[in-house]
Protein backbone atom coordinates (compact mmCIF):
# COMPACT_ATOMS: atom_id res chain seq x y z
CA UNK A 1 0.00 0.00 0.00
CA UNK A 2 1.11 3.73 -0.99
CA UNK A 3 0.19 6.09 1.33
CA UNK A 4 0.00 10.06 0.43
CA UNK A 5 -0.33 13.23 2.33
CA UNK A 6 -1.25 17.01 0.81
CA UNK A 7 -0.79 19.71 2.68
CA UNK A 8 -1.96 22.83 1.62
CA UNK A 9 -4.07 26.12 2.95
CA UNK A 10 -7.93 26.66 2.38
CA UNK A 11 -8.24 27.17 -1.54
CA UNK A 12 -5.72 25.46 -3.11
CA UNK A 13 -7.66 22.62 -3.43
CA UNK A 14 -5.79 19.76 -1.43
CA UNK A 15 -8.51 17.95 -0.74
CA UNK A 16 -10.13 17.94 -4.47
CA UNK A 17 -6.45 16.72 -5.14
CA UNK A 18 -6.82 13.73 -2.98
CA UNK A 19 -9.98 12.71 -4.61
CA UNK A 20 -8.37 13.39 -8.29
CA UNK A 21 -5.35 10.78 -7.80
CA UNK A 22 -7.87 8.18 -5.86
CA UNK A 23 -9.99 8.99 -9.33
CA UNK A 24 -7.19 8.44 -11.73
CA UNK A 25 -5.63 5.32 -9.67
CA UNK A 26 -8.86 3.58 -9.50
CA UNK A 27 -8.66 3.71 -13.36
CA UNK A 28 -5.75 2.37 -13.23
CA UNK A 29 -7.22 -0.92 -11.61
CA UNK A 30 -5.99 0.23 -7.93
CA UNK A 31 -7.96 -0.43 -4.46
CA UNK A 32 -7.89 3.53 -3.44
CA UNK A 33 -9.22 5.64 -0.46
CA UNK A 34 -9.23 9.29 -0.30
CA UNK A 35 -10.10 11.54 2.92
CA UNK A 36 -9.31 15.15 3.85
CA UNK A 37 -8.33 15.62 7.56
CA UNK A 38 -11.35 16.15 9.25
CA UNK A 39 -11.48 19.86 10.05
CA UNK A 40 -13.20 22.85 9.64
CA UNK A 41 -11.96 24.08 6.31
CA UNK A 42 -11.03 27.83 6.20
CA UNK A 43 -9.19 29.88 3.25
CA UNK A 44 -5.97 30.21 4.24
CA UNK A 45 -5.59 27.73 7.13
CA UNK A 46 -3.61 24.48 6.80
CA UNK A 47 -5.54 21.48 5.37
CA UNK A 48 -4.40 18.32 5.17
CA UNK A 49 -5.58 15.56 3.22
CA UNK A 50 -4.87 11.73 2.66
CA UNK A 51 -4.68 8.95 -0.11
CA UNK A 52 -3.97 5.78 -0.15
CA UNK A 53 -3.51 3.32 -3.11
CA UNK A 54 -3.04 -0.77 -2.93
CA UNK A 55 -3.66 -3.94 -4.97
CA UNK A 56 -5.68 -5.13 -1.89
CA UNK A 57 -8.79 -3.68 -0.65
CA UNK A 58 -8.27 -1.05 1.92
CA UNK A 59 -10.37 -1.33 5.43
CA UNK A 60 -8.11 0.71 7.82
CA UNK A 61 -10.04 3.67 8.62
CA UNK A 62 -7.29 6.58 10.11
CA UNK A 63 -5.69 9.10 8.90
CA UNK A 64 -1.70 8.57 7.35
CA UNK A 65 1.11 8.42 9.97
CA UNK A 66 3.86 7.25 7.96
CA UNK A 67 3.39 8.69 4.25
CA UNK A 68 5.68 7.27 1.33
CA UNK A 69 5.17 10.71 -0.10
CA UNK A 70 4.11 14.35 1.10
CA UNK A 71 2.63 16.47 -1.12
CA UNK A 72 3.09 20.20 -0.50
CA UNK A 73 1.45 22.71 -2.25
CA UNK A 74 2.55 26.06 0.36
CA UNK A 75 5.90 25.59 1.02
CA UNK A 76 5.47 28.39 3.93
CA UNK A 77 3.65 25.73 5.58
CA UNK A 78 7.43 23.85 5.89
CA UNK A 79 8.34 27.10 8.21
CA UNK A 80 6.53 26.16 10.92
CA UNK A 81 5.48 22.41 11.01
CA UNK A 82 7.52 19.36 10.37
CA UNK A 83 5.79 18.23 7.15
CA UNK A 84 8.45 14.99 6.66
CA UNK A 85 7.27 13.76 10.76
CA UNK A 86 6.27 10.32 10.01
CA UNK A 87 7.76 10.09 6.94
CA UNK A 88 9.07 6.19 5.95
CA UNK A 89 12.65 5.27 4.87
CA UNK A 90 13.44 6.77 1.48
CA UNK A 91 9.89 8.51 0.86
CA UNK A 92 9.57 11.13 -1.39
CA UNK A 93 8.42 14.78 -0.28
CA UNK A 94 7.05 17.14 -4.16
CA UNK A 95 6.96 20.80 -3.23
CA UNK A 96 5.53 23.74 -4.98
CA UNK A 97 8.59 26.09 -4.85
CA UNK A 98 10.79 27.95 -7.43
CA UNK A 99 13.59 27.04 -4.75
CA UNK A 100 16.85 24.36 -5.47
CA UNK A 101 15.48 21.26 -3.63
CA UNK A 102 19.05 21.58 -2.01
CA UNK A 103 18.52 24.65 0.06
CA UNK A 104 16.03 22.24 2.26
CA UNK A 105 17.06 20.77 5.15
CA UNK A 106 16.01 17.32 4.97
CA UNK A 107 16.85 16.79 1.50
CA UNK A 108 19.84 14.67 2.43
CA UNK A 109 17.67 11.87 4.36
CA UNK A 110 14.28 12.27 1.90
CA UNK A 111 14.09 12.21 -2.29
CA UNK A 112 12.83 15.63 -2.49
CA UNK A 113 11.50 17.36 -5.77
CA UNK A 114 10.52 20.77 -6.65
CA UNK A 115 8.75 22.26 -9.45
CA UNK A 116 7.16 25.44 -9.68
CA UNK A 117 3.17 24.60 -9.69
CA UNK A 118 2.41 28.27 -8.71
CA UNK A 119 3.71 30.05 -12.15
CA UNK A 120 1.95 27.28 -14.24
CA UNK A 121 -1.41 27.16 -12.43
CA UNK A 122 -1.29 31.21 -12.62
CA UNK A 123 -0.16 30.82 -16.54
CA UNK A 124 -3.23 29.23 -16.85
CA UNK A 125 -5.35 31.70 -15.16
CA UNK A 126 -6.02 28.86 -12.01
CA UNK A 127 -6.92 31.73 -8.80
CA UNK A 128 -4.99 34.82 -8.99
CA UNK A 129 -1.50 35.68 -9.44
CA UNK A 130 -0.97 36.05 -5.36
CA UNK A 131 -3.12 32.78 -4.92
CA UNK A 132 -3.24 30.26 -7.59
CA UNK A 133 -4.99 27.49 -7.75
CA UNK A 134 -2.27 24.49 -7.98
CA UNK A 135 -3.57 21.19 -7.02
CA UNK A 136 -3.81 20.03 -10.72
CA UNK A 137 -0.47 21.43 -11.13
CA UNK A 138 1.11 19.21 -8.15
CA UNK A 139 -0.46 16.03 -9.32
CA UNK A 140 1.29 16.51 -13.33
CA UNK A 141 4.52 16.59 -11.68
CA UNK A 142 3.41 13.97 -8.73
CA UNK A 143 2.55 11.48 -11.78
CA UNK A 144 6.15 12.41 -13.37
CA UNK A 145 8.21 12.14 -10.64
CA UNK A 146 7.02 9.13 -8.99
CA UNK A 147 4.96 6.91 -11.75
CA UNK A 148 2.23 5.73 -9.39
CA UNK A 149 -0.67 7.27 -11.51
CA UNK A 150 -0.39 7.82 -15.23
CA UNK A 151 -0.70 11.07 -17.01
CA UNK A 152 -4.15 9.97 -19.25
CA UNK A 153 -5.57 8.31 -16.47
CA UNK A 154 -5.14 12.36 -14.57
CA UNK A 155 -6.45 13.92 -17.27
CA UNK A 156 -9.41 11.64 -17.04
CA UNK A 157 -9.41 11.71 -13.45
CA UNK A 158 -9.50 15.79 -13.43
CA UNK A 159 -12.24 15.87 -16.10
CA UNK A 160 -14.40 14.27 -14.34
CA UNK A 161 -13.78 16.07 -10.92
CA UNK A 162 -13.21 19.22 -11.61
CA UNK A 163 -16.14 20.99 -13.06
CA UNK A 164 -14.81 24.65 -13.39
CA UNK A 165 -11.91 25.69 -15.77
CA UNK A 166 -11.54 21.83 -16.87
CA UNK A 167 -9.47 22.28 -19.52
CA UNK A 168 -7.22 24.72 -17.96
CA UNK A 169 -6.93 22.18 -15.16
CA UNK A 170 -5.49 19.62 -17.78
CA UNK A 171 -3.84 21.56 -19.65
CA UNK A 172 -1.75 22.67 -16.53
CA UNK A 173 -0.93 19.01 -15.00
CA UNK A 174 0.50 18.32 -18.62
CA UNK A 175 2.65 20.91 -18.60
CA UNK A 176 3.92 20.46 -14.83
CA UNK A 177 4.33 16.55 -15.81
CA UNK A 178 6.60 17.87 -19.11
CA UNK A 179 8.29 20.31 -16.39
CA UNK A 180 8.78 18.12 -13.95
CA UNK A 181 12.25 17.32 -13.80
CA UNK B 1 -20.56 0.15 -12.65
CA UNK B 2 -18.04 0.97 -10.03
CA UNK B 3 -17.65 4.87 -9.04
CA UNK B 4 -15.14 6.65 -6.72
CA UNK B 5 -18.14 8.15 -4.51
CA UNK B 6 -17.84 9.35 -0.43
CA UNK B 7 -20.08 7.52 1.96
CA UNK B 8 -22.36 10.88 1.68
CA UNK B 9 -22.88 10.52 -1.88
CA UNK B 10 -23.33 6.76 -1.45
CA UNK B 11 -26.57 7.73 0.78
CA UNK B 12 -27.83 9.77 -2.61
CA UNK B 13 -27.28 7.10 -4.73
CA UNK B 14 -28.68 4.51 -2.43
CA UNK B 15 -31.67 6.73 -2.09
CA UNK B 16 -31.86 7.39 -5.78
CA UNK B 17 -31.84 3.39 -7.33
CA UNK B 18 -34.89 2.99 -4.80
CA UNK B 19 -36.82 5.62 -6.37
CA UNK B 20 -37.44 7.80 -3.31
CA UNK B 21 -40.18 9.66 -4.55
CA UNK B 22 -40.45 12.42 -1.64
CA UNK B 23 -36.92 13.90 -0.43
CA UNK B 24 -37.55 16.32 2.69
CA UNK B 25 -34.19 17.59 4.94
CA UNK B 26 -32.97 20.45 6.36
CA UNK B 27 -28.88 20.60 6.30
CA UNK B 28 -26.26 19.98 8.81
CA UNK B 29 -22.94 18.69 9.09
CA UNK B 30 -21.42 16.57 7.76
CA UNK B 31 -24.80 15.13 5.96
CA UNK B 32 -25.51 18.32 3.78
CA UNK B 33 -23.71 16.56 0.80
CA UNK B 34 -26.38 13.69 1.04
CA UNK B 35 -29.33 16.23 0.67
CA UNK B 36 -27.01 18.56 -1.90
CA UNK B 37 -26.83 15.76 -4.18
CA UNK B 38 -30.06 14.50 -4.23
CA UNK B 39 -31.26 18.06 -4.98
CA UNK B 40 -29.02 17.85 -8.35
CA UNK B 41 -30.29 14.73 -9.25
CA UNK B 42 -33.92 16.06 -8.75
CA UNK B 43 -33.39 19.59 -10.30
CA UNK B 44 -31.55 17.66 -13.82
CA UNK B 45 -34.51 15.07 -13.64
CA UNK B 46 -32.63 12.05 -13.16
CA UNK B 47 -34.60 10.83 -10.19
CA UNK B 48 -38.07 12.13 -10.39
CA UNK B 49 -39.07 12.95 -6.81
CA UNK B 50 -40.55 16.20 -4.80
CA UNK B 51 -37.60 17.73 -3.24
CA UNK B 52 -38.98 20.04 0.02
CA UNK B 53 -37.31 22.38 1.59
CA UNK B 54 -38.21 22.70 5.44
CA UNK B 55 -37.31 25.06 8.26
CA UNK B 56 -36.27 22.31 10.74
CA UNK B 57 -35.30 18.40 11.18
CA UNK B 58 -38.26 18.15 13.12
CA UNK B 59 -40.46 19.43 9.81
CA UNK B 60 -38.42 17.32 8.04
CA UNK B 61 -39.15 14.06 9.58
CA UNK B 62 -43.38 15.53 9.79
CA UNK B 63 -43.19 15.84 6.02
CA UNK B 64 -40.91 12.36 5.46
CA UNK B 65 -44.25 11.09 7.75
CA UNK B 66 -46.75 12.66 5.83
CA UNK B 67 -45.61 11.34 3.03
CA UNK B 68 -45.07 8.29 3.82
CA UNK B 69 -48.90 7.98 5.01
CA UNK B 70 -49.94 9.31 1.44
CA UNK B 71 -47.91 6.23 0.10
CA UNK B 72 -44.64 7.62 -1.33
CA UNK B 73 -41.78 6.24 -0.66
CA UNK B 74 -40.32 8.94 1.37
CA UNK B 75 -36.52 10.13 2.22
CA UNK B 76 -34.26 12.08 4.56
CA UNK B 77 -31.17 12.43 6.21
CA UNK B 78 -29.65 14.04 9.54
CA UNK B 79 -27.30 13.94 11.67
CA UNK B 80 -26.27 14.69 15.74
CA UNK B 81 -28.41 17.62 16.78
CA UNK B 82 -30.65 17.36 14.21
CA UNK B 83 -32.01 14.15 15.44
CA UNK B 84 -32.20 15.09 18.65
CA UNK B 85 -34.82 17.54 17.14
CA UNK B 86 -36.96 14.70 15.48
CA UNK B 87 -37.02 12.92 18.22
CA UNK B 88 -41.05 13.55 19.02
CA UNK B 89 -41.59 12.78 15.12
CA UNK B 90 -39.42 9.51 15.37
CA UNK B 91 -42.02 8.56 17.65
CA UNK B 92 -45.41 9.24 15.76
CA UNK B 93 -42.94 7.50 12.32
CA UNK B 94 -43.34 4.04 14.43
CA UNK B 95 -46.95 4.51 16.38
CA UNK B 96 -48.48 5.61 12.63
CA UNK B 97 -46.91 1.96 11.09
CA UNK B 98 -44.67 4.14 7.91
CA UNK B 99 -41.84 3.14 6.51
CA UNK B 100 -39.75 6.30 6.12
CA UNK B 101 -36.11 5.74 5.44
CA UNK B 102 -33.31 8.08 6.78
CA UNK B 103 -29.61 8.23 6.59
CA UNK B 104 -27.89 9.50 10.25
CA UNK B 105 -24.34 10.59 9.78
CA UNK B 106 -23.38 9.67 13.17
CA UNK B 107 -21.31 12.62 14.88
CA UNK B 108 -21.11 13.95 18.06
CA UNK B 109 -23.78 15.70 20.37
CA UNK B 110 -22.77 19.35 21.41
CA UNK B 111 -21.53 21.11 23.84
CA UNK B 112 -19.16 21.59 23.34
CA UNK B 113 -19.30 21.79 19.66
CA UNK B 114 -17.98 19.06 17.78
CA UNK B 115 -18.74 17.76 14.56
CA UNK B 116 -17.04 13.98 14.24
CA UNK B 117 -17.99 10.72 14.54
CA UNK B 118 -19.52 9.74 17.83
CA UNK B 119 -22.78 6.81 17.95
CA UNK B 120 -24.70 8.56 20.77
CA UNK B 121 -26.53 10.54 18.98
CA UNK B 122 -28.92 7.13 17.53
CA UNK B 123 -28.06 5.28 20.52
CA UNK B 124 -30.05 7.46 22.26
CA UNK B 125 -33.28 7.06 19.32
CA UNK B 126 -33.03 3.21 20.61
CA UNK B 127 -36.16 3.50 22.22
CA UNK B 128 -38.38 5.11 19.55
CA UNK B 129 -39.27 2.14 17.42
CA UNK B 130 -37.02 2.43 14.60
CA UNK B 131 -34.68 -0.36 13.08
CA UNK B 132 -31.24 0.51 13.13
CA UNK B 133 -28.50 -0.28 11.25
CA UNK B 134 -25.12 0.27 11.67
CA UNK B 135 -22.18 0.39 8.55
CA UNK B 136 -18.65 -0.65 8.10
CA UNK B 137 -17.84 1.05 4.39
CA UNK B 138 -19.32 3.35 1.89
CA UNK B 139 -20.68 -0.10 -0.39
CA UNK B 140 -22.56 -1.33 2.51
CA UNK B 141 -23.92 2.40 2.93
CA UNK B 142 -25.07 2.00 -0.57
CA UNK B 143 -26.74 -1.36 -0.40
CA UNK B 144 -28.22 -0.72 3.37
CA UNK B 145 -30.36 2.46 2.45
CA UNK B 146 -32.07 0.00 -0.68
CA UNK B 147 -32.77 -2.94 1.41
CA UNK B 148 -33.79 -1.00 4.40
CA UNK B 149 -36.82 0.10 2.20
CA UNK B 150 -37.92 -3.36 1.32
CA UNK B 151 -37.21 -4.26 5.17
CA UNK B 152 -39.24 -1.45 6.56
CA UNK B 153 -42.13 -2.18 3.75
CA UNK B 154 -42.58 -5.41 4.74
CA UNK B 155 -42.66 -4.90 8.34
CA UNK B 156 -44.21 -1.08 8.51
CA UNK B 157 -41.60 0.64 10.60
CA UNK B 158 -39.05 3.25 9.90
CA UNK B 159 -35.46 2.43 9.73
CA UNK B 160 -32.58 4.63 9.69
CA UNK B 161 -28.72 3.73 8.15
CA UNK B 162 -25.58 5.23 10.24
CA UNK B 163 -22.48 6.45 9.09
CA UNK B 164 -19.73 7.81 10.93
CA UNK B 165 -18.79 11.12 10.30
CA UNK B 166 -16.08 11.84 8.22
CA UNK B 167 -14.63 8.09 8.52
CA UNK B 168 -17.48 7.71 5.57
CA UNK B 169 -18.92 10.63 4.64
CA UNK B 170 -16.07 12.21 3.75
CA UNK B 171 -14.26 9.24 2.31
CA UNK B 172 -14.26 8.52 -0.96
CA UNK B 173 -13.50 5.01 -2.42
CA UNK B 174 -14.69 2.41 -5.01
CA UNK B 175 -18.20 1.48 -4.89
CA UNK B 176 -20.42 -0.91 -7.10
CA UNK B 177 -23.50 0.95 -7.79
CA UNK B 178 -25.89 -1.49 -9.31
CA UNK B 179 -28.14 -1.80 -12.35
CA UNK B 180 -31.49 0.22 -11.98
CA UNK B 181 -33.32 -2.57 -13.58
CA UNK B 182 -31.77 -5.09 -10.89
CA UNK B 183 -32.95 -2.95 -8.61
CA UNK B 184 -36.24 -2.32 -9.66
CA UNK B 185 -36.93 -6.11 -10.04
CA UNK B 186 -35.99 -6.22 -6.12
CA UNK B 187 -37.72 -3.46 -4.64
CA UNK B 188 -40.86 -2.74 -6.57
CA UNK B 189 -43.08 0.15 -6.05
CA UNK B 190 -44.31 1.06 -2.76
CA UNK B 191 -48.63 0.18 -2.56
CA UNK B 192 -49.24 -0.02 1.16
CA UNK B 193 -52.75 -1.12 1.78
CA UNK B 194 -54.12 1.88 3.68
CA UNK B 195 -53.08 5.74 2.87
CA UNK B 196 -54.30 8.93 3.19
CA UNK B 197 -56.64 9.31 -0.21
CA UNK B 198 -59.31 12.20 -0.38
CA UNK B 199 -61.03 9.45 -2.16
CA UNK B 200 -61.17 7.19 0.40
CA UNK B 201 -60.82 8.84 3.58
CA UNK B 202 -59.14 7.29 6.75
CA UNK B 203 -57.56 8.46 10.05
CA UNK B 204 -54.14 7.92 11.18
CA UNK B 205 -52.99 7.90 14.53
CA UNK B 206 -56.67 8.72 16.19
CA UNK B 207 -56.98 8.74 20.04
CA UNK B 208 -57.12 5.39 21.21
CA UNK B 209 -57.46 4.27 25.11
CA UNK B 210 -55.69 2.11 27.62
CA UNK B 211 -58.27 -0.87 25.95
CA UNK B 212 -56.07 -0.67 22.86
CA UNK B 213 -53.12 1.27 23.05
CA UNK B 214 -51.28 -2.03 24.53
CA UNK B 215 -52.12 -4.29 22.14
CA UNK B 216 -50.81 -1.61 19.91
CA UNK B 217 -47.53 -1.66 21.32
CA UNK B 218 -48.03 -5.58 21.29
CA UNK B 219 -48.13 -5.62 17.28
CA UNK B 220 -45.10 -3.08 16.97
CA UNK B 221 -42.90 -5.42 19.20
CA UNK B 222 -43.99 -8.52 16.82
CA UNK B 223 -43.29 -6.47 13.94
CA UNK B 224 -39.57 -6.05 14.74
CA UNK B 225 -39.66 -9.91 15.82
CA UNK B 226 -40.55 -10.27 12.38
CA UNK B 227 -37.64 -7.83 11.08
CA UNK B 228 -35.36 -10.22 12.33
CA UNK B 229 -35.97 -12.61 9.71
CA UNK B 230 -37.11 -10.33 7.08
CA UNK B 231 -33.45 -8.66 7.26
CA UNK B 232 -31.89 -11.74 6.85
CA UNK B 233 -33.97 -13.01 4.02
CA UNK B 234 -33.44 -9.30 2.53
CA UNK B 235 -29.93 -9.73 3.20
CA UNK B 236 -30.04 -12.96 0.98
CA UNK B 237 -32.19 -12.13 -1.91
CA UNK B 238 -29.52 -8.87 -2.51
CA UNK B 239 -26.84 -10.69 -2.30
CA UNK B 240 -28.44 -13.25 -5.06
CA UNK B 241 -29.04 -10.24 -7.38
CA UNK B 242 -25.48 -7.97 -6.40
CA UNK B 243 -22.76 -10.97 -5.10
CA UNK B 244 -23.14 -8.75 -1.54
CA UNK B 245 -25.29 -11.04 0.86
CA UNK B 246 -25.83 -9.02 4.76
CA UNK B 247 -27.21 -10.55 8.10
CA UNK B 248 -27.65 -8.50 11.19
CA UNK B 249 -24.22 -9.80 12.53
CA UNK B 250 -20.64 -10.77 10.80
CA UNK B 251 -18.53 -12.97 12.13
CA UNK B 252 -15.15 -12.13 11.28
CA UNK B 253 -12.24 -14.81 11.56
CA UNK B 254 -13.93 -16.40 14.80
CA UNK B 255 -13.54 -19.89 14.24
CA UNK B 256 -11.41 -21.36 17.19
CA UNK B 257 -11.45 -17.93 18.56
CA UNK B 258 -11.06 -17.50 22.32
CA UNK B 259 -11.56 -14.04 22.83
CA UNK B 260 -13.98 -11.99 20.71
CA UNK B 261 -13.44 -8.27 19.89
CA UNK B 262 -17.18 -6.97 19.42
CA UNK B 263 -17.93 -3.84 17.54
CA UNK B 264 -19.73 -1.85 14.83
CA UNK B 265 -19.37 0.83 12.42
CA UNK B 266 -16.36 2.56 10.92
CA UNK B 267 -14.26 0.92 13.88
CA UNK B 268 -15.43 -2.47 12.76
CA UNK B 269 -13.63 -2.21 9.36
CA UNK B 270 -9.97 -1.18 11.50
CA UNK B 271 -10.67 -3.78 13.50
CA UNK B 272 -10.53 -6.64 11.00
CA UNK B 273 -6.71 -5.59 10.31
CA UNK B 274 -6.08 -5.73 13.76
CA UNK B 275 -7.52 -9.36 14.19
CA UNK B 276 -5.12 -10.60 10.65
CA UNK B 277 -2.23 -8.94 12.78
CA UNK B 278 -3.52 -11.07 15.56
CA UNK B 279 -3.62 -14.06 13.84
CA UNK B 280 -0.43 -13.31 12.43
CA UNK B 281 1.16 -13.81 15.87
CA UNK B 282 -0.82 -17.03 16.59
CA UNK B 283 -3.27 -15.06 19.08
CA UNK B 284 -7.04 -16.77 18.81
CA UNK B 285 -8.79 -13.35 18.20
CA UNK B 286 -11.60 -12.95 16.41
CA UNK B 287 -14.67 -10.24 15.29
CA UNK B 288 -18.11 -10.16 15.80
CA UNK B 289 -19.60 -6.86 13.89
CA UNK B 290 -22.89 -5.61 14.99
CA UNK B 291 -24.60 -4.81 12.01
CA UNK B 292 -28.73 -4.15 13.38
CA UNK B 293 -29.06 -2.91 16.82
CA UNK B 294 -32.88 -2.54 16.57
CA UNK B 295 -34.27 -5.22 16.56
CA UNK B 296 -31.14 -6.09 18.63
CA UNK B 297 -29.99 -9.66 17.01
CA UNK B 298 -30.15 -11.62 20.41
CA UNK B 299 -30.19 -15.26 19.15
CA UNK B 300 -26.71 -14.45 16.80
CA UNK B 301 -25.24 -12.55 19.32
CA UNK B 302 -25.56 -15.51 21.71
CA UNK B 303 -24.91 -18.30 19.30
CA UNK B 304 -21.15 -16.23 18.07
CA UNK B 305 -20.53 -14.84 21.75
CA UNK B 306 -21.15 -17.67 24.23
CA UNK B 307 -18.70 -19.93 23.05
CA UNK B 308 -15.80 -17.96 23.83
CA UNK B 309 -13.97 -17.60 27.28
CA UNK B 310 -13.66 -13.53 26.72
CA UNK B 311 -14.89 -10.56 25.15
CA UNK B 312 -14.41 -7.10 24.93
CA UNK B 313 -16.95 -4.61 23.46
CA UNK B 314 -15.68 -1.28 21.78
CA UNK B 315 -18.44 1.57 21.72
CA UNK B 316 -18.11 4.94 20.26
CA UNK B 317 -20.86 5.73 22.30
CA UNK B 318 -22.04 6.47 25.82
CA UNK B 319 -24.71 6.11 28.54
CA UNK B 320 -23.03 8.31 30.89
CA UNK B 321 -23.75 7.40 34.18
CA UNK B 322 -23.51 3.72 33.26
CA UNK B 323 -21.60 2.36 30.17
CA UNK B 324 -21.38 2.06 26.31
CA UNK B 325 -24.45 0.75 24.74
CA UNK B 326 -23.51 -2.19 22.50
CA UNK B 327 -21.87 -3.19 26.15
CA UNK B 328 -25.09 -3.21 27.96
CA UNK B 329 -27.26 -5.09 25.54
CA UNK B 330 -25.01 -7.25 24.21
CA UNK B 331 -24.17 -8.17 28.41
CA UNK B 332 -28.48 -8.33 28.37
CA UNK B 333 -28.91 -10.91 25.59
CA UNK B 334 -26.19 -13.19 27.49
CA UNK B 335 -27.47 -13.33 30.74
CA UNK B 336 -29.65 -16.43 31.16
CA UNK B 337 -27.25 -18.41 29.25
CA UNK B 338 -25.50 -20.72 30.93
CA UNK B 339 -22.01 -20.92 29.38
CA UNK B 340 -21.04 -16.63 28.70
CA UNK B 341 -18.08 -15.25 28.30
CA UNK B 342 -16.12 -12.50 31.08
CA UNK B 343 -17.12 -9.51 29.64
CA UNK B 344 -15.45 -6.01 29.47
CA UNK B 345 -16.27 -2.57 27.54
CA UNK B 346 -14.30 -0.63 26.55
CA UNK B 347 -15.34 3.72 25.10
CA UNK B 348 -13.33 4.49 22.71
CA UNK B 349 -13.11 6.89 19.58
CA UNK B 350 -15.94 9.90 20.75
CA UNK B 351 -16.25 13.24 19.15
CA UNK B 352 -14.51 11.63 16.33
CA UNK B 353 -10.91 10.86 18.11
CA UNK B 354 -9.09 8.10 15.87
CA UNK B 355 -9.19 4.34 16.98
CA UNK B 356 -6.03 2.97 15.15
CA UNK B 357 -4.65 -0.54 14.90
CA UNK B 358 -2.84 -0.46 17.58
CA UNK B 359 -4.95 0.59 20.12
CA UNK B 360 -7.70 -2.21 18.69
CA UNK B 361 -4.43 -4.67 19.04
CA UNK B 362 -3.82 -3.64 22.90
CA UNK B 363 -7.10 -3.80 23.59
CA UNK B 364 -7.19 -7.38 22.91
CA UNK B 365 -4.01 -8.50 24.09
CA UNK B 366 -4.87 -7.04 27.26
CA UNK B 367 -8.55 -8.82 27.56
CA UNK B 368 -7.05 -11.65 29.08
CA UNK B 369 -5.56 -10.09 32.39
CA UNK B 370 -8.80 -7.11 32.64
CA UNK B 371 -10.02 -8.06 36.36
CA UNK B 372 -14.09 -8.19 37.09
CA UNK B 373 -13.38 -5.26 39.11
CA UNK B 374 -13.26 -3.02 36.48
CA UNK B 375 -15.65 -3.78 34.06
CA UNK B 376 -15.01 -0.06 31.49
CA UNK B 377 -11.83 0.82 30.40
CA UNK B 378 -11.37 4.36 28.65
CA UNK B 379 -8.86 4.12 25.91
CA UNK B 380 -6.27 6.40 25.63
CA UNK B 381 -8.37 9.11 27.82
CA UNK B 382 -5.71 11.68 28.61
CA UNK B 383 -6.74 12.13 32.53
Amino acid sequence: MKEIIFHGRGGQGAVIASRILAVAAFKEGREVQSFPFFGVERRGAPVTAYTRLAEEEIRKRVPIKEPDYVIVLDPTLLEKNDITKGMKKGASIIINTRASKKTFKFSGKYKVFTIDAAEIASSHGLGSKSAPIVNTSMLGAFSKYTKEVGIKALVEAIRENVAIKTEDNIKAAEESYEKAK
Amino acid sequence: MKKVLTGNHAVSYGAKLARAQVIAAYPITPQTEVVEKLSEMVASGELKARFIKVESEHSAMAASIGASAAGARSFTATSSQGLALMHEMLHWATGARVPVVMANINRAMGPPWNIWSDQTDSLAQRDTGWLQFYCENNQEVLDTVIQAYKICEKVSLSGMVMLDAFYHSHTSEPIDIPDQSLIDKFLPPYDPKYKLDVNNPHTFGGLTGPEWYYELRYKIQKAMDKAVEVIKDVGKEYGKITGREYGLIEEYRTEGAETLLITSGAIAQTAKDAVDTLRKRRKKTGLVRVRTFRPFPKDDIKKAVSKVKIAGVIDRNISLGNEGIFFQEIKSALYNEKKRPSIYGYIAGLGGRDVAVDEIIEIAENLPKQSSKKELIWVGAKI
